[in-house]
């Protein structure tokens, strides 16, 4: 299994490391200095490196490289799930010195402890859904899918057995489960029967992909040109709605990675900021929400250096946006009930929809 | 209150400071200067000055406290040998504290501390944890074994705790059930031919009931031991594979992965009529389309993976080709690989989509992404026959943009079109040639002058074209170098008068001016060729190619096969088997696929080559039953799999047959079907396996009075695959001379005539020493046996595998072509038998990388009787010594083409049926190994 763990900073210095068997020398992350060199983005530092005598599997998390040190013949997947464990328990927290460790579990259930208990017994279900979409130059969806979770926040005393129903389970058909949900409940009634952890944990994960149930919610029109022999451009982009649901569309960030060529860029938003970095090339664009009355725009100028040839291709935008109170799936929870405790639990349902990596090709 | 408190004294004196509180009388006070001691400790302060002061904290009921002590433990007592023995005595009584929770944390504190001194003092402590009343105490315990067994693995094995750890496979908690699997596991890595998981119905079912209820890391141990597994028969693999299929819904995707490596292999044995068969299709999609949307690496690692399903089976996913659609900003590593598979499912249905989407990325700003891209298009051209014409127009827009490595690319793939289609797209050479200047890479320059010189009658400058070539020749690569060279001769015999100059030019460049060995050789015969017999010449250089092959990095079938077993390990994403690459090379155990059931199947292969194609062409082994029977003697080495009872045996084992059948009888074992001699069950009772090589050994007997052991005949080439010829054969040699001995069977209904028969090059230059002799027509029904003299002085060409054989055979009807592997005895020459000084030197001579080490199992032979068997096959015992109760035999051989192997055979006398072989082999040429170690195998084991 794993030898040794490697936490790398960006700037390169290793700042902590752990070793479960023998002492294995930081030398060996010369090797993953070595790809990570070669890979000019640190985002494209391949994840699997095998050296003479170690492989490397590797993840990128929060702007650090969690490398773990392998001997043996062991499936990757399963270290780099384990390393995204690691990261998440990060994320949660400060160093484990606290005031009170947390005790072992002995439970009949593994992912509860017992003898919870609480004053207020809440159970709230997040259901979030992201599209994924690919939309070409004329407006037509290439690919498109949702992918949604329902995350649970649950605080209830004792051993609470739920049962979660859907107004329309045959949506869900390529789901992923939380080990509490059973299988076989799901599988012949198309109801979520499980004993909840305690605490947050995501319940399960979905993906719906056919293409006449992905409802595209926004359109772009666009017109970005780069003339021959000419050092500027233009940029022109307008958002609307689309099949929004009746919904206000909020949030919405347009990213554009410019080319290489582009020095400057001059332009007027009808409504919200943008910014430019002639560093990186990247443009942002913060739109706020859609008021269909007044359709948000950004037109203006494009300085290029001047000689350079002009660019083959245009950019992709990168749309994010949020419509809150809407499953752009149509999933919608029908209820929830408990056994199992007597006491009557707040219950609650929170829908959110977002752009996930939603691309518009011009 | 924050934890940062603990982190911030550094004043004077600390050391000493902390020593007081550790000692203080307040309960509050110990537990806080403990928690100091830990932070600085976890900064890299040495606190080591404190260990007999913490391990005195260590005598509390407070849990929290103790745990700090442990962790302290953990740390220091690899520096602290002797004072960490002091702690030991806490520990046998921690191992017995009514708080399940303290014994489960003084077990695993105890696997955690790596010093020798004292593992043994903590024994027994762990032999009363392992039969602990608590299941959490006994999982904890489990997994102590197998760290135990990391740090002093004898005295894991002498204290039985692996049969303890056995045992808790059957254990009534799951948690348990995973744990001691999990164990086993990390144990069976560092010892890969032990019968640790030794799974039989029972234990998988105990293995199924564990799966639905342990944690996402245990599912994962199981699904992996369970892959290992073989059922007898499809109805006990639809069980299993219905039980594992609601792994696929798991939100881990390691467990996901897993699941599918199971579903995958057991598939194997369904037959495809079946219903369920079609159903557990369609499940395999959507989970492997959803590890698509977690984080990069794992899409990488999933990506991976799925390029091998795909060639496996490509209707899993044919209609899921969109989610391989590519982002721009997806990491580059993630993008290649979604590219490779997108190209595996283009199919004539989706191609006008792949293309656009090609073309799209073909103008993105990363370079090897955009090369590939290009080249992507051309393999669709190449793949999609009815697409082609769209690719050479999309490639020539491409050309178009004139950005430099985008027109490199183009032009090399165009290259490629051009051979699969001739005489369709030459009309777009013209726009080729005029970016000619722009090429600075090899690869392109060589494919643009390789394109000039085909087609050079339909240019009409392309003496200028490629003389601009020449005045650069020296600071060319070799690649180019040598299209150039073909080049000009070509055009030289396309219009001869008027490049008698240029081909002067270049066959003096080629001959006199060059260093490079290669080129030299090509110029002298082009030379020698065109000054002798300008017509030969002609036929000879101009001949018609064949047709490039559809796809051109396919995996060949019989290493796609073992990589399926190692889904979702490193091997899947090397796309290499773990022998190719694990440290140590303890991965000889192969894996290999459970073979189908119905017999109507079995003789089907994984069809990548067209039945065409022309030997040489390709070097895909196209599988045939010989490499079934290969298969199955690498199965014998792994973890026992009690032998599949194979429908084709009985086919293969002629002779054998007979006696099968009566033993058959004898043993009235319930599932033996008489296999193939190599794959006598492990599983089997010892006198019966005993019994069973006796009886072998008495039709060995009769083979060998009069030379080499002869394997019986197999099915070489099926009726359904050569339109009613049936071939089956074998390969013997006696006295020196070696032959193939052939049974042609009519199945048809016409009478075949004009046999003849052809090898390809192969590694030992095996080739017929006379023609094929059939002497009467072959009417239908009729079988024939004809022995086919051999000798070795055919042309060679290394093959992989080493003993792989192509054979042409041509009769009236047609020809047809087969491959089947050659026991590699029957190379072993009379004169075999090397000196003894020799021997010393050349064993002490070659280096000892080469020397491989192999176990022949379940051979009970004494020395007399293992030297005797090998003598007849030509392996000859040197010399023979006894050390501490082991025989060792000194063994020499050579092969036909003056290869030395020598070998080193020790016999282990242990109980008398089950007698290990170790096998110690030197040679200079050590790819020869893995065949010498089969023949010592089958010559034993028969």
């Amino acid at each position: 299994m794993i030898h040794s763990l490697f936490l790398i900073n960006c700037s390169g210095d290793i700042f902590l490391e752990k070793h479960w068997k023998s002492v294995v020398s930081q030398s060996v992350c010369d090797y993953f200095f070595e790809a990570q060199e070669k890979a000019a983005d640190v985002e494209n530092v391949p994840p699997v490196i095998s050296t003479p005598h170690h492989y490397l599997i590797s993840i990128y998390r929060d702007k650090l490289f969690f490398v773990s040190v392998i001997q043996t013949e062991v499936p990757p997947l399963f270290v780099i799930e384990f390393l995204h464990r690691v990261a998440d328990t990060f994320q949660v927290g400060s160093s484990n010195v606290g005031d009170t460790l947390p005790t072992g579990q002995l439970s009949n259930i593994p992912w509860r402890r017992a003898g919870v208990k609480y004053t207020n017994n809440e159970a709230y279900f997040d259901v979030v859904e992201e599209i994924d979409a690919i939309i070409d130059k004329s407006g037509s969806t290439v690919f498109a899918e949702i992918q949604g979770v329902i995350d649970a926040c649950i605080k209830l005393s004792g051993m609470p057995d739920l049962s979660l129903s859907f107004m329309n389970p045959r949506l869900l058909d390529d789901v992923s489960f939380h080990p509490c949900i059973r299988f076989k409940r799901w599988e012949s009634e198309r109801v979520l029967s499980f004993i909840p952890p305690d605490g947050n944990f995501r319940l399960i994960s979905y993906r719906v992909s056919s293409q006449n149930l992905v409802a595209i919610p926004v359109y772009v029109k666009h017109n970005i040109s780069f003339k021959e022999n000419s050092s500027c451009g233009r940029f022109d982009i307008t958002i609307g709605p689309k099949q929004n649901m009746g919904k206000t569309i909020e949030g919405i960030t347009v990213t554009v990675h410019m080319p290489k060529v582009v020095l400057n860029m001059n332009l007027t938003p009808t409504q919200g900021s943008y910014t430019f970095d002639p560093v990186t090339k990247v443009l942002t664009w913060d739109v706020g929400k859609i008021t269909p009355q007044k359709l948000p725009s950004l037109k203006g100028l494009v300085n290029l250096q001047s000689g350079a040839p002009k660019p083959e291709e245009n950019p992709s935008l990168n749309i994010q946006f949020k419509i809150q109170q809407l499953a752009i799936s149509g999933l919608k929870v029908n209820r929830l009930d408990m056994y199992g405790e007597k006491y009557k639990p707040f219950k609650g349902v929170k829908y959110v929809t977002k752009a996930g990596k939603f691309q518009v090709r011009t | 209150m924050t934890d940062s408190k603990y982190f911030t004294t550094t004043k004077k004196g600390e050391i000493f400071e902390l020593k007081a509180e550790l000692n203080s009388d307040k309960k509050e006070k110990k537990k806080e200067a403990v928690k100091k001691v830990i932070a600085s400790m976890t900064v890299g302060k040495d606190v080591s000055a404190l260990f007999p002061d913490v391990v005195n904290c260590m005598q509390t009921d407070n849990l929290e406290l103790k745990k700090l002590v442990y962790l302290y433990l953990m740390n220091y007592a690899k520096s602290q040998p002797d004072m960490a023995i002091m702690a030991v005595n806490t520990f046998v009584k921690d191992c017995e504290d009514p708080n399940p929770l303290i014994r489960a944390l003084a077990v695993r504190t105890m696997g955690c501390i790596r010093v020798d001194k004292i593992t043994e003092y903590l024994c027994e402590p762990l032999r009363k944890c392992l039969k602990d009343e608590d299941p959490y105490v006994r999982k904890t315990a489990a997994v102590c074994v197998a760290k135990l067994h990391d740090i002093n693995a004898q005295l894991v094995e002498d204290q039985g705790f692996l049969d303890t750890l056995k045992d808790l496979i059957s254990d009534s908690n799951p948690m348990v059930v995973a744990n001691a699997v999990a164990a086993l596991s990390e144990i069976a890595e560092s010892h890969p031919s032990s019968n640790l998981l030794d799974l039989n119905p029972q234990s998988i079912n105990k293995l199924l009931t564990a799966l639905n209820e342990c944690t996402e890391w245990g599912q994962i141990f199981i699904l992996d031991c369970l892959a290992n597994y073989t059922p007898k028969d499809d109805r006990e693999a639809q069980s299993i594979c219905e039980r594992v299929t609601p792994r696929l819904s798991h939100a881990n995707s390691a467990v996901v992965l897993s699941a599918v490596k199971v579903l995958m292999k057991f598939m194997e044995m369904l037959s495809k009529d079946l219903d369920y068969y079609g159903t557990l299709l369609k499940k395999l999609a959507p989970p492997l389309v959803t590890l698509l949307s977690a984080e990069p690496e794992l899409q990488y690692v999933a990506l991976r993976n799925i390029n091998l399903i795909v060639q496996k089976r490509p209707e899993i996913l044919k209609h899921e080709m969109k989610v391989f659609f590519v982002k721009y900003n997806d990491p580059i590593y993630v993008k290649l690989e979604k590219l490779d598979i997108m190209i595996r499912l283009a199919s004539q249905a989706n191609i006008a989509q792949v293309l656009a989407e090609l073309k799209e990325y073909a103008t993105e700003v990363d370079v090897d992404f955009v090369r590939k891209a290009v080249r992507a298009i051309g393999r669709c051209a190449i793949k999609v026959e009815q697409s082609a014409e769209r690719c050479v127009s999309t490639l020539l827009d491409l050309i178009q943009t004139k950005v430099n490595y985008v027109v490199q690319e183009a032009i090399v793939v165009i290259k490629d079109i051009f051979r699969k289609y001739p005489n369709k797209y030459e009309s777009v050479i013209a726009t080729l040639c005029e970016n000619l200047d722009s090429l600075d890479e090899p690869e392109a320059r060589a494919a643009m002058i390789w394109i000039v010189g085909e087609y050079a009658e339909r240019i009409d400058n392309a003496d200028e074209l490629l003389e601009s070539f020449l005045e650069g020749f020296h600071d060319e690569s070799t690649q180019v170098q040598l299209q150039l060279l073909t080049a000009i001769v070509k055009l030289f015999l396309k219009k001869p008068t008027e490049t008698q100059e240029l081909v002067q030019q270049v066959l003096s460049l080629a001959t006199q001016d060059s260093d490079n060995p290669d080129l030299r050789d090509r110029g002298y015969i082009y030379w020698r060729l065109l000054s002798t017999d300008p017509v030969a010449a002609k036929e000879v250089v101009l001949a018609e190619k064949p047709l490039i092959s559809e796809e051109t990095d396919l995996i060949e079938p019989t290493l796609l096969d073992e990589l399926i077993c190692y889904i979702g390990t490193l091997a899947s994403v090397y796309h290499k088997p773990p022998s190719a690459f694990v440290e140590g090379g303890r991965g000889v155990v192969h894996k290999s696929l459970p073979p189908r059931t119905a017999s109507s199947e079995s003789t089907e292969s994984p069809e990548t080559a067209p039945a065409g194609a022309p030997p040489g062409e390709q070097p895909d082994v196209i599988p045939t039953q010989g490499d079934l029977l290969g298969d199955l003697l690498n199965l014998d080495l792994g973890p026992p799999v009690s032998g599949p009872p194979l429908a084709t045996t009985s086919v293969q084992m002629g002779a054998v047959d007979l006696l099968g059948g009566g033993l058959d009888s004898l043993i009235g074992g319930p599932n033996f079907v008489a296999p193939p001699a190599a794959a006598v069950p492990a599983s089997l009772g010892a006198p019966i396996g005993s019994g069973l090589s006796d009886l072998f050994d008495l039709t060995s007997g009769v083979g060998t009075l009069s030379g080499s052991y002869v394997a019986p005949k197999a099915v070489w080439l099926p009726a359904m695959k050569a339109k009613g010829l049936e071939i089956s054969g074998t390969f013997t040699r006696q006295v020196g001379s070696i032959s193939m001995d052939l049974q042609l069977t009519n199945k048809a209904l016409q009478v075949m005539t004009d046999f003849a028969i052809q090898f390809n090059r192969n590694s030992f230059g095996l080739a017929p020493a006379a023609p094929l002799q059939v002497h009467a027509p072959l009417s239908p029904n009729q079988t024939v046996e004809i022995s086919l003299p051999l000798n070795t002085v055919g042309s060679v060409m290394k093959m992989e595998p080493l003993n792989n054989l192509q054979v042409a055979v041509k009769n009236n009807i047609d020809v047809f072509y087969f491959s089947t592997l050659y026991p590699l005895h029957i190379l072993f020459v009379e004169d075999g038998k090397m000196d003894r000084q020799m021997f010393l030197a050349t064993w002490k001579d070659i280096p000892n990388e080469n020397e491989a080490q192999f176990q022949i199992r379940d051979c009970p032979l004494n020395a007399e009787a293992v030297s005797s068997k090998l003598q007849s096959s030509n392996i000859f015992t040197i010399a023979k010594r006894n050390v501490e109760g082991q025989d060792m035999l000194y063994q020499s051989l050579k092969l036909t083409n003056g290869i030395w192997v020598l070998a080193e055979l020790r016999i282990q006398p242990g109980n008398p049926s089950f007698t290990v072989l170790q096998l110690s082999l030197k040679c200079r040429a050590p790819e020869v190994s893995q065949h010498v170690y089969q023949a010592y195998e089958t010559i034993l084991k028969n």
